[in-house]
């Protein structure tokens, strides 16, 4: 008896938890699945954080807003860690665990590169929220970063210019990886296109998490006095960007002496370090925060409110950079382009995406590329103020149209401008 | 006379803020195009008009704003007219600050200086004077010179004489530049090495006695800048070697003098620097006025906190794994893991952030070109404070005698009443509280994360090692000169090959003598 009862409510139970599954997945069902794939730890936490959080506070405001289609969007955070081989993982696990029908991540190009032939297996959507170095063009990624002549070319020429200080000598800095070398491989031929010769560059690169950067503040000096002006084209990433900030800072190199331009160093990077002996060093983005406009100050006040009510860590001194930027766009866009589709498959959404245009913080209607998978990004460039924030002392007259394939590498001119289809 | 007498009494009595700039010039400030801003910088500059030195700082630091058609600065919440130095009442609703850029900016500091080198303080001359130094131009020769005439403090003359060298180096006049080029031999700075070795190009500079003089003058300075360039990189091998030592100094002790391969050393290095973040907190809010002073309190702090961990982790795991080396390695890398998450948990996996205190920012220049930072200067000390406290302790204390009698003969020192299992306690503590000072000072120079350690546990079994185990003495070397080897590595190769390099030399090393730079001599009971 005893024993048949035991039987009975085992089998009530499990017929409950069935249908609570089966309840549980026909809610998950009414949900699209976001994927969030940011390091949250290690070297890069840094910059990937403030876009985890960037990608949640618009999935939460889109989802204010009524959804997507009417379904509410529900977001799949998961941590690579700032470990590449990882990244591929946990995109394998959001592709096919979780069945996320688009993934918002990446920062380094190395973590890109990583997931790359996953998204590719599996059909699957990343929007790629970074500037990075171009050579690149993938059916199944949307670049909302710039592309080197979004960024890279018109800070050398804007250096080179008399407003820039006119400089004719050039140290090429960056971490250890794909993006800085390949960017620095770009430059140098850019550079030998404006008559600069290999004795007047000096490439250096340190480790990921380098955090000893006298040497190579030395070299700079001494780089720096052989007779020409000089100016530092950093591409370093992640947190080795304190230690040489601050080591610039205490060697008491100025920014009307040496400037330094940095492409991947924005007023998140910059929350950690006194910026006063830094005033002038600059860099060049797609977007600032110190941009006036309504729809920035909008923006802003999103993520500050956000922030808050988050209880992020120094929520009141929280900031917008490029990359959160580019991130907002890249969520808004993919939903006007699952609403143009009517659907959230793959191959649909990304026929969708060509053309898709968005009123972006920066101040422009920004559009979506209708071949290349990039964006028609302005291009601004700043200088470090006081206070962290960042002086826009030149920009372009409106959004300039990316090429992946930069004219300056040898071959790049017999590169189709769209990816290849399958 | 009366024209004259005017603006002189104005010059001198320095009267409260009736200025009167030209409105034309003030105006000019705000141009779109960056020459027209510089023409306007350059005449406020050359008027010699101590009131311009007001508004040429506030543009300097973006507080000169434009608001409908009027220019004007913020004193006391109080817009003031930049040109008349009257208020603007009602202040104008919306207004933008003028930006300037690099190029403006260093026409400003010059601007500034000049303005400035007509004040009755010795002091702001002499600094004045010392803004001249990089880059003078030559529309700014003549003030100069009349400074010049002007000056009678001898220290302040020899920049002047120097920065009107530089400004002269543009003149049209060949015997000026000639006079100029010869003057600067004096001035060996990179600044000036910049600037004088075009001259040695015929195609720039004409006329040969100049060129000549250049390349003399160059001479001179090459010499003794290549002079600074040594000191610096022996300083900077010097710091990169305290710092390996500090970070190893506690290893030194636990590894080196008790045998516990202890993998969660470089942890215990997090949680000293994690005690400075945290000191930095409570002196942010509880003694605001002292913020400075926190990384002081934050050394006894920090050493009590990972000593604190230490007794702990010898407590509870590692007491019971003494002489079996395998599970020791295992169980502190566990444990290494278990406190990187604590750390996570308690602070966030982000990087926090730590400030140096200012009179650790910046920097000191015993000579031209060569700048020292003090952060770095201060660790050097601090490094040489706790060698000398281990030293102290392990030499002069009771506990001392006791950990090195442990040591050497465990079973004996137990014999003659040592309580071994105490000290083996005590002295783990202390290694792991000297790891807790290198946290401190670890905190300075790089990242605080939960991650930290791990970058520095390879780096402290290298030094330890190297240096031979249970020798304090080694670890010492061992750092100093894995730490001036490494810099001058980088300053040939790189950063990335000088690590390999460093790596394969300690491999190599270690299999040509086993025992590393020093091995103690005597008989042990286990050997």
């Amino acid at each position: 008896m005893q024993r048949r009862n035991f039987i009975k409510v085992a089998t009530l139970s499990v017929a409950l938890a069935a249908a609570g599954l089966s309840s549980f997945s026909a809610f998950a069902a009414d949900t699209i699945k976001v994927g969030i794939l940011h390091s949250l730890s290690g070297t890069m936490a840094i910059s990937e954080t403030a876009l985890k959080e960037t990608a949640l506070m618009t999935i939460a405001d889109i989802n204010a807003h009524g959804g997507v289609m009417g379904r509410k969007l529900e977001p799949v955070v998961v941590d690579p860690a700032s470990n590449w081989p990882l990244f591929a993982e946990k995109a394998r696990q959001l592709l096919a665990k979780d069945k996320v029908d688009v993934v918002f991540g990446c920062w380094t190009s190395v973590s890109r590169k990583s997931v790359l032939p996953v998204f590719k297996e599996l059909n699957g959507l990343l929007f790629y929220p970074v500037q990075y170095e171009g050579e690149e063009l993938e059916k199944n990624v949307f670049y909302t970063g710039a592309a080197p002549n979004q960024q890279a070319i018109p800070a050398v020429e804007y250096l080179m210019s008399k407003d820039g200080g006119s400089a004719r000598r050039f140290v090429l800095l960056g971490t250890d990886y794909v993006y800085p070398r390949t960017t620095n491989k770009i430059l140098r031929a850019f550079l030998h296109s404006k008559g600069v010769k290999d004795a007047d560059i000096m490439e250096e690169y340190t480790p990921f998490g380098h955090s000893d950067y006298q040497t190579i503040i030395a070299k700079i000096k001494k780089f720096a006095s052989e007779g020409k002006k000089t100016a530092v084209v950093s591409t370093i990433n992640g947190d080795s960007n304190v230690p040489f900030y601050k080591e610039l800072g205490n060697a008491g190199l100025k920014a009307t002496d040496v400037p330094v331009v940095a492409f991947s160093v924005g007023e998140e990077e910059l929350r950690g370090v006194d910026t006063k002996p830094l005033v002038g060093h600059l860099a060049a983005w797609n977007y600032f925060q110190s941009v006036k406009n309504p729809t920035n100050t909008a923006f802003i006040k999103m993520y500050k409110d956000w922030a808050r009510k988050q209880k992020l860590p120094n929520a009141d001194t929280v900031v917008t950079n490029d990359p959160m930027e580019a991130t907002y766009i890249g969520i808004h866009m993919w939903k006007q382009a699952v609403e143009k589709a009517r659907s959230t498959d793959v191959d649909k959404v990304i026929a969708a995406m060509a053309g898709q245009t968005f009123k972006a913080p920066s101040g422009f209607t920004i559009k979506m590329d209708e071949k290349n998978h990039h964006l028609h990004k302005p291009v601004l460039i700043g200088e470090v103020r006081a206070d962290g924030q960042f002086n826009v002392v030149w920009k372009t007259k409106g959004p300039v149209r990316a090429q992946p394939w930069s004219p300056y590498i040898p071959g790049n001119d017999k590169k189709k401008n769209e990816p290849d289809s399958k | 006379m009366k024209r004259i007498l005017i603006p002189l009494l104005f010059w001198f009595c320095a009267l409260p803020a009736v200025a009167a700039l030209d409105p034309a010039l003030i105006g000019q400030l705000a141009a779109e195009e960056s020459d027209d801003k510089i023409a306007a910088i350059q005449q406020l500059g050359a008027s010699a008009d101590r009131d311009a030195v007001k508004v040429l700082k506030a543009l300097a630091n973006d507080e000169l704003y434009v608001g409908g058609d009027r220019i004007f600065l913020m004193e006391d919440d109080k817009a003031v007219d930049a040109a008349s130095g009257e208020a603007i009442e009602p202040a104008p609703e919306s207004y933008e600050s003028i930006t300037i850029n690099n190029r403006i900016r260093a026409e400003l500091t010059n601007a500034i200086a000049s303005l400035r080198l007509l004040n009755p303080d010795r002091e702001v001359r002499l600094t004045a004077a010392r803004e001249l130094q990089t880059n003078a131009g030559m529309e700014m020769a003549p003030i100069l010179a009349q400074a010049l005439a002007r000056e009678t403090d001898p220290e302040i003359k020899k920049l002047l004489k120097l920065a009107h060298a530089l400004a002269n180096l543009g003149n049209a006049e060949a015997d000026a530049r000639l006079a100029a080029v010869e003057a600067l031999a004096d001035n060996a700075t990179p600044n000036t090495r910049n600037l004088l070795l075009p001259l040695l190009d015929p195609k720039i500079e004409a006329d040969e006695r100049v060129r000549n003089a250049a390349k003399s003058s160059l001479r001179v300075i090459e010499s003794r800048l290549a002079i600074g360039e040594s000191i610096g990189q022996v300083f900077s091998g010097l710091s990169l070697g305290s710092i390996l030592l500090l970070a190893a100094l506690g290893l030194a002790i636990t590894y080196g003098v008790m045998g516990v391969i202890n993998m969660a050393h470089g942890e215990l290095l997090m949680v000293g620097a994690y005690a400075t973040y945290f000191m930095q907190g409570l002196f942010r809010t509880y003694l605001p006025g002292y913020l400075d002073w926190y990384v002081l309190a934050a050394i006894p702090a920090a050493f009590m906190a990972a000593a604190l961990v230490g007794v702990v982790l010898e407590r509870s795991v590692i007491r019971w794994l003494y002489g079996r080396p395998l599970e020791t390695l295992l169980a502190t890398w566990g444990l290494s893991l278990i406190l990187i998450q604590a750390a996570r948990v308690l602070f966030g996996a982000q990087n926090v952030e730590v400030a140096n205190p200012a009179w650790m920012s910046g920097g000191v220049e015993p000579m031209a070109g060569l700048v020292l930072p003090w952060n770095r200067i201060v660790i050097i000390g601090f490094t040489l404070f706790v060698l000398g406290l281990v030293w102290v302790l392990m030499q002069k204390t009771r506990l001392g005698m006791f950990v090195r009698a442990v040591t050497q003969n465990r079973a004996m020192a137990g014999c003659v009443g040592v309580p071994t299992a105490r000290i083996d306690t005590l002295a783990f503590g202390l290694g792991a509280g000297i790891a807790g000072l290198g946290g401190v000072a670890l905190s300075q120079i790089a990242n605080v994360g939960p991650d930290m350690g791990q970058g520095y546990i390879v780096d402290s079994f290298m030094v330890v090692v190297l240096g031979g185990v249970g020798q304090l003495a080694g670890a010492v070397w061992a750092a100093l000169g894995l730490g001036v080897v490494t810099k001058f590595l980088e300053g040939w190769a790189g950063a990335v090959i000088a690590k390999i390099v460093v790596l394969v030399f300690i491999i190599v090393f270690i299999q040509k003598r086993p025992q590393g730079l020093f091995a103690l001599k005597g008989r042990f009971v286990e050997s």
